[in-house]
């Protein structure tokens, strides 16, 4: 039929546009690569190709790709729900601390019964500072970019007050080293290695999962039903009978439970206790592999792995050519304004009528 | 004793509310034209980096200190360049848009201070002055007239923002196109360029703020210095309800409350470290949580961009 | 006397005009002419084109084919400015003036919008002056906008147009507003102003103003010019057909027998508005199964808040409603709903429809959680499609398939969408509000019998509207509300224009 035809061909306009607003951002990156004093071509080289050489590199790919996908399920229900959800670093370290409390202080139990604990933990916790900027958004109409952003500086000091304070590791006072970093939890509780040797771990399948579950959740139930159409269009939300506070609300604590199994994730996953900058800029990462994958969750599957290996090449970059990996959050966020700039082609007909005109002109055919 | 104490916390806000008030403006700016920015932080952590890296290139030599400054404001202005062009020109979503900037500028600040500086480096930037016989005058003196100047320059800038906004042709076509952008259209008020106009001019507030910061206030630049410094002054433009005196007053408040904060460090009162400096960010969610209500006095075309002959 | 100006417009003409939108011809090889001092009407049905014709002689929308020619010469019109410049003034349908500032700010922004920081405000203050002097207008030039009445308002808009030395004015439909009084006054200054040497094109869909103030009239159909000449030429009645395409006869309510039954009766009911004031004031009204129940009233008297007191949306202060005898006062929407009230809102595109969702979606917007379009929290697909479909077609609804966006269909059949839904639902009450605004004949011929349809079946409807003629046509009782409380309720068959328009301006007589 010709409307399944036009679908595929608005999809790979679409998909066309995304890429080509990575193309355009990753050419403005290559300017700061000359400012810090490397040679671009070789520096987005080593940052591509590098984690794809080795077994190593690709599990690397996939250890930062679960954390992000979490996040980024989150980010999408919160933004198709019309909430900006800047707080995912906050989230992240809330449902660590939340995590970790059940994990180093809950009496031994089989891991059976404890995994599903902490990260029941986790999302509450994740949850609850998520639900407080969701609660401030409905009932007292603030603006939740600027109160996200403020939970996540109070969330970083209240988790490095605990870590350096009184969730320390006591063998840290003991033998004077005073690392600021919880005690370990014990291995049964770690999630399983997928390949021995590497530190590829169960959680990007359970990310996965979850994908398939928040894309059944969004368009196939009710309550996503509802969320869609408080995102897309509240005052007809409010006509049609929907608790438009109840599910701003309902959208955050989600939003915030999904960074806060990112937490937990990362806290059984990879370091096994409560460190320093454990969310690692995931809390940021995760919009930009929400948008990237167009705010939705089994779009951002693929889109995390790209960010994966874009983070585990950053690292790689950073030791080959030397400039920083501080770099890549500057190139995340030149990304994020090409998609966002673009987007005006995909929303309003009569730019994107222009631009089909152009590339039409452009490439000489019809 | 305690009345120096309240002197010395009052005397040491002063200082403090600057960065606030000169990005603040700024963002005023900005968002009486219908644009919120809340990529102020990043630019202010380019800015801050910007400025210290000038002065510390010619090793604080005279004049140095002005030189970093402009720096950053050109820096800041180009940045707020590239706002303008993704959100007035390609209208895209400004609360991501923002963050994105955000993102940009604190991996910018962060990768030059790695590559060029590394290490914690002082300055000597711009020292407080005592104004001849006025600093002698108790309780003013000290709070008034032994301050920097760039103290005395923003405070100037309050009144001038006000004329600005209130008795030019530019200050009456900003809050149109602001307010009721259609509207100033068919006036002839260019909507887009003076939109732009307002936002590179925030961009640049936003880059000497953050060039106050590393210049004026700490004389060094370290990982994120602005500290969410950016952010909430985006909230005290709220609080503040879109106007100068707002805007001052809301700075000072919130420096009040800051300055307390850390004179309770300082006078050895056991409190938690962590806890005193949260509260700032406390008092942020709480100003807005009162402040969200009463947003009719918000320009009613903020955070939308203006399309003129296409139709959804 | 003459309109002051840097240049006089003797002559415009307008040839082989076509501007087209994204899957709209708006405007079809239109051409037109004007001589100074003249009144033309520019003629037609909503969509029609009119608008889009004068913005092009405004210059916020660029013709894709065809030129503007003034006096004998062809001049390209880029810009707002260039239209000023010209002596071309427009008073939009939508006011086109910043609240935010004063009377005297908006006049200056507009004389000296090319400057940056100074202008000269005493000159502004002395042109505002000689303007009201000139042509009796009231006003005060340090007032804010927000301050004025509409009446006021479109003042400032004709102040504003002729500060510029304006000589054509345009005006978008400029009594759609108005009570008829304030018409009527409107009117008389407008024939002065063409006495005086202004040429003046007037749009509208109200015949019998056309009929009153212009020397030619020119009727747009679908885009193109169906008829141009002098208005004496032709009847009311002869316009209304040219301006249809057809022969239009919009439904009438037939004589029915009152039902003694109250199915929804409001009592004393306030209510705060947006703006924080009071915008329901002990407002009573009762409505009788299987009427039609008409509100008059100029808007903004509390119509909209009235709507949504009803269906839950917005809080009563004071005051009860009771729907079949049911107390429903500050229920939520959704139990209102479940109570099988229908409600057409005024704004279909955002409150209505969600206008990002598809067709399907929007169709079930007020029944996805029931069976069979859901079984307990899951959406059936195929039910719901099949649901949809059947809709579509039941309704004659025109899109290409029921996964179209809503946003991207014609306001008509956006609609058929709200009607279709909430027709289906068969509700006890409908509260419709202004259900046929911004609609062309044919699809307000489809709403209006539709609600008659729904009063046969013993359905209760609410019509708030602007339209006298549709109120008059298709109620039972009209009553007509001014500022939040109803002033008087009069039988349908009684009506009279005239009367309804000085109770909806406040004026009740007595006796």
């Amino acid at each position: 039929m010709g409307n399944s035809r036009r679908r595929l061909q608005e999809l790979t306009f679409n998909v066309g546009l995304t890429a080509l607003s990575l193309l355009l951002a990753l050419v403005i990156g290559a300017v700061l690569f000359l400012i810090a004093g490397a040679n671009p071509i070789k520096a987005y080289g080593v940052m591509f190709t590098a984690p794809l050489e080795d077994i190593f590199g690709i599990t690397e790919i996939f250890v930062r790709a679960a954390p992000l996908l979490l996040v980024a399920l989150g980010i999408s229900i919160s933004f198709r729900s019309g909430i900006l959800n800047i707080g995912g670093e906050g989230q992240i370290l809330v449902g660590a601390i939340f995590g970790l409390c059940i994990a180093l202080y809950a009496p031994p139990m089989h891991w059976s019964i404890m995994m599903p604990l902490i990260f029941a933990a986790s999302f509450a916790g994740g949850a609850l500072w998520g639900g407080i900027a969701g609660w401030m958004k409905a009932y007292l109409n603030v603006n939740e970019i600027l109160s996200t952003v403020m939970l996540n500086y109070v969330a970083i000091q209240i988790y490095s007050y605990l870590i350096r304070g009184p969730m320390m590791d006591k063998q840290e006072i003991v033998y004077g080293t005073g690392a600021s970093q919880t005690a370990r939890i014990a291995r049964e509780y770690w999630l399983a290695k997928l390949i021995p040797g590497a530190r590829m771990h169960s959680g990007m399948i359970i990310a996965v999962v979850l994908a398939v579950i928040v894309f059944f959740f969004l368009w196939k139930t009710i309550y996503g039903y509802r969320m869609r159409a408080v995102g897309a269009e509240i005052r007809a939300s409010r006509y049609a009978g929907v608790n438009t506070r109840w599910y701003l609300l309902l959208a955050m604590l989600l939003a915030g439970g999904f960074a806060g199994l990112a937490g937990a994730v990362e806290v059984l996953g990879v370091h096994h206790r409560g460190l320093e900058s454990i969310s690692a800029g995931y809390g940021f990462s995760g919009i930009v592999v929400a948008l990237f994958g167009g705010l939705h969750p089994l779009g951002a599957i693929p889109a995390s792995i790209i960010f994966g290996l874009l983070i585990v090449g950053a690292d790689m970059m950073q030791r080959a050519v030397h400039v920083p990996a501080y770099i890549i959050l500057a190139i995340q966020g030149l990304i994020i304004l090409a998609i966002v700039s673009s987007n005006v082609f995909i929303t309003k007909k009569g730019m994107r009528a222009k631009m089909v005109k152009f590339l039409g002109k452009a490439t000489g055919r019809k | 004793m305690l009345g120096e104490i309240i002197i010395g916390i009052i005397s040491a806000a002063v200082p403090l509310s600057i960065t606030f008030v000169l990005v603040g403006l700024g963002e005023m700016f900005n968002q009486r034209a219908g644009v919120y920015n809340l990529g102020a932080e990043g630019i202010m952590m380019v800015g801050a980096f910007i400025g210290f890296y000038v002065e510390y290139t010619m090793q604080s030599g005279p004049g140095s200190s002005t030189l970093g400054m402009l720096a950053a404001i050109g820096v800041g202005a180009f940045m707020g360049g590239i706002m303008a062009l993704v959100c007035v020109t390609f209208k895209a979503e400004q609360g991501i848009a923002g963050i994105a900037l955000y993102m940009l500028g604190w991996g910018v600040a962060g990768m030059l201070f790695r590559v060029y500086i590394g290490g914690t480096t002082t300055i000597v930037g711009l020292q407080a002055v005592n104004v001849p016989l006025l600093a002698d005058i108790p309780v003013l003196g000290p709070i008034f007239f032994s301050q920097n100047a760039m103290v005395y320059v923003t405070l100037f800038l309050v009144p001038l923002a006000w004329y600005m906004l209130n008795k030019t042709v530019w200050g009456l076509k900003a809050k149109a196109v602001g307010t009721a952008p259609m509207a100033a259209d068919t006036m002839g008020v260019k909507v887009d360029r003076t939109r732009i106009q307002c936002v590179v001019l925030a961009g640049a507030m936003a880059g000497l703020a953050g060039a106050y910061l590393s210049i004026c206030q700490t004389h060094m630049y370290a990982d994120n210095i602005t500290a969410g410094r950016g952010f909430i002054a985006v909230a005290l433009v709220y609080f503040g309800k879109w106007k100068p005196s707002g805007v001052l007053f809301g700075a000072l408040l919130f420096s009040l409350a800051h300055s307390f904060q850390r004179s309770i460090q300082v006078y050895g009162i056991d409190f938690p470290y962590e806890v005193a400096v949260v509260f700032p960010y406390l008092l942020v969610i709480v100003v807005l949580a009162f402040s969200g209500r009463s947003n009719i006095m918000a320009p009613a075309a903020l955070g939308k961009p203006y399309y003129r002959e296409l139709r959804d | 006397m003459f309109c002051n100006g840097q240049m006089q417009i003797e002559h415009i003409e307008l040839k082989n005009i076509t501007k087209r939108f994204p899957g709209v011809l708006a405007c079809d090889n239109i051409n037109l002419a004007l001589k100074q001092g003249e009144i033309l009407a520019l003629l037609g049905e909503n969509g029609a084109g009119k608008t889009t014709l004068m913005n092009i002689l405004y210059g916020l929308y660029q013709p894709d084919e065809g030129e503007v020619i003034v006096n004998g010469r062809q001049t390209a019109i880029d810009s707002p400015q260039k239209a000023g410049a010209l002596g071309i003034g427009m008073v939009h349908q939508h006011f086109m003036l910043v609240p935010n500032l004063t009377v005297r700010e908006n006049v200056a922004l507009c004389m000296f919008n090319d400057r940056t920081f100074h202008c000269d405000i005493a000159y502004v203050t002395e042109t505002i002056n000689r303007i009201c002097t000139d042509h009796r207008i009231k006003i005060d030039p340090d007032a804010y906008i927000y301050e004025l009445s509409v009446g006021e308002q479109q003042r400032v808009e004709l102040i504003k147009a002729l500060s510029l030395g304006a000589n054509l004015l345009i005006l978008d439909e400029p009594t759609a507003v108005l009570t008829p009084q304030e018409t009527d006054k409107l009117i008389l200054l407008l024939q002065e102003m063409a006495a005086s040497g202004c040429s003046i094109i007037f749009i509208s869909h109200k015949l019998n103003e056309v009929k009153a103030v212009s020397h030619h009239v020119a009727v747009l159909r679908g885009g193109k010019l169906v008829y141009n000449g002098s208005t004496d030429d032709h009847t009311t009645n002869e316009l209304a057909s040219l301006m249809a395409g057809r022969d239009i006869n919009l439904p009438v309510a037939k004589e029915k027998e009152p039902s003694d039954k109250i199915i929804l009766d409001i009592q004393n009911v306030t209510a705060i508005g947006d703006r924080g004031t009071q915008a329901l004031n002990g407002l009573s009204l009762a409505l009788r199964k299987g009427e039609i129940m008409g509100i008059a009233g100029v808007s903004g008297n509390g119509q909209s808040e009235l709507a949504e007191v009803i269906n839950g949306i917005r809080k009563v202060q004071s005051g009860r409603i009771l729907f079949d005898g049911e107390d429903i006062t500050n229920r939520t929407p959704q139990q209102i709903i479940d109570r099988r009230m229908g409600y057409i809102p005024a704004d279909r595109l955002h409150e209505g429809t969600v206008a990002g969702f598809s067709v399907k979606e929007n169709m079930i917007l007020k029944d996805y959680a029931r069976p069979p379009l859901a079984q307990a929290t899951f959406l059936k697909d195929r039910a719901i499609c099949r649901y949809a479909n059947d809709l579509v077609a039941k309704f004659a609804i025109k899109t290409p398939s029921i996964d179209t966006t809503c946003a991207s269909l014609s306001g008509g059949n956006i609609q058929k969408v709200i009607v279709a839904r909430e027709m289906n639902r068969r509700p006890k009450v409908l509260v419709a509000v202004y259900p046929t605004r911004g609609l062309d004949m044919g699809a307000a011929e489809f709403v209006h019998s539709e609600l008659l349809a729904a009063r046969d079946k013993d359905e209760t409807v609410l019509l708030i509207s602007e339209e006298l003629e549709e109120l008059i046509n298709l109620s039972d009782r009209i009553a007509v509300i001014y500022e939040g409380k109803i002033l008087k309720i009069i039988p349908a068959k009684q009506a009279q224009k005239s009367a309804l328009g000085l109770l909806m301006a406040g004026v009740q007589s007595h006796g």
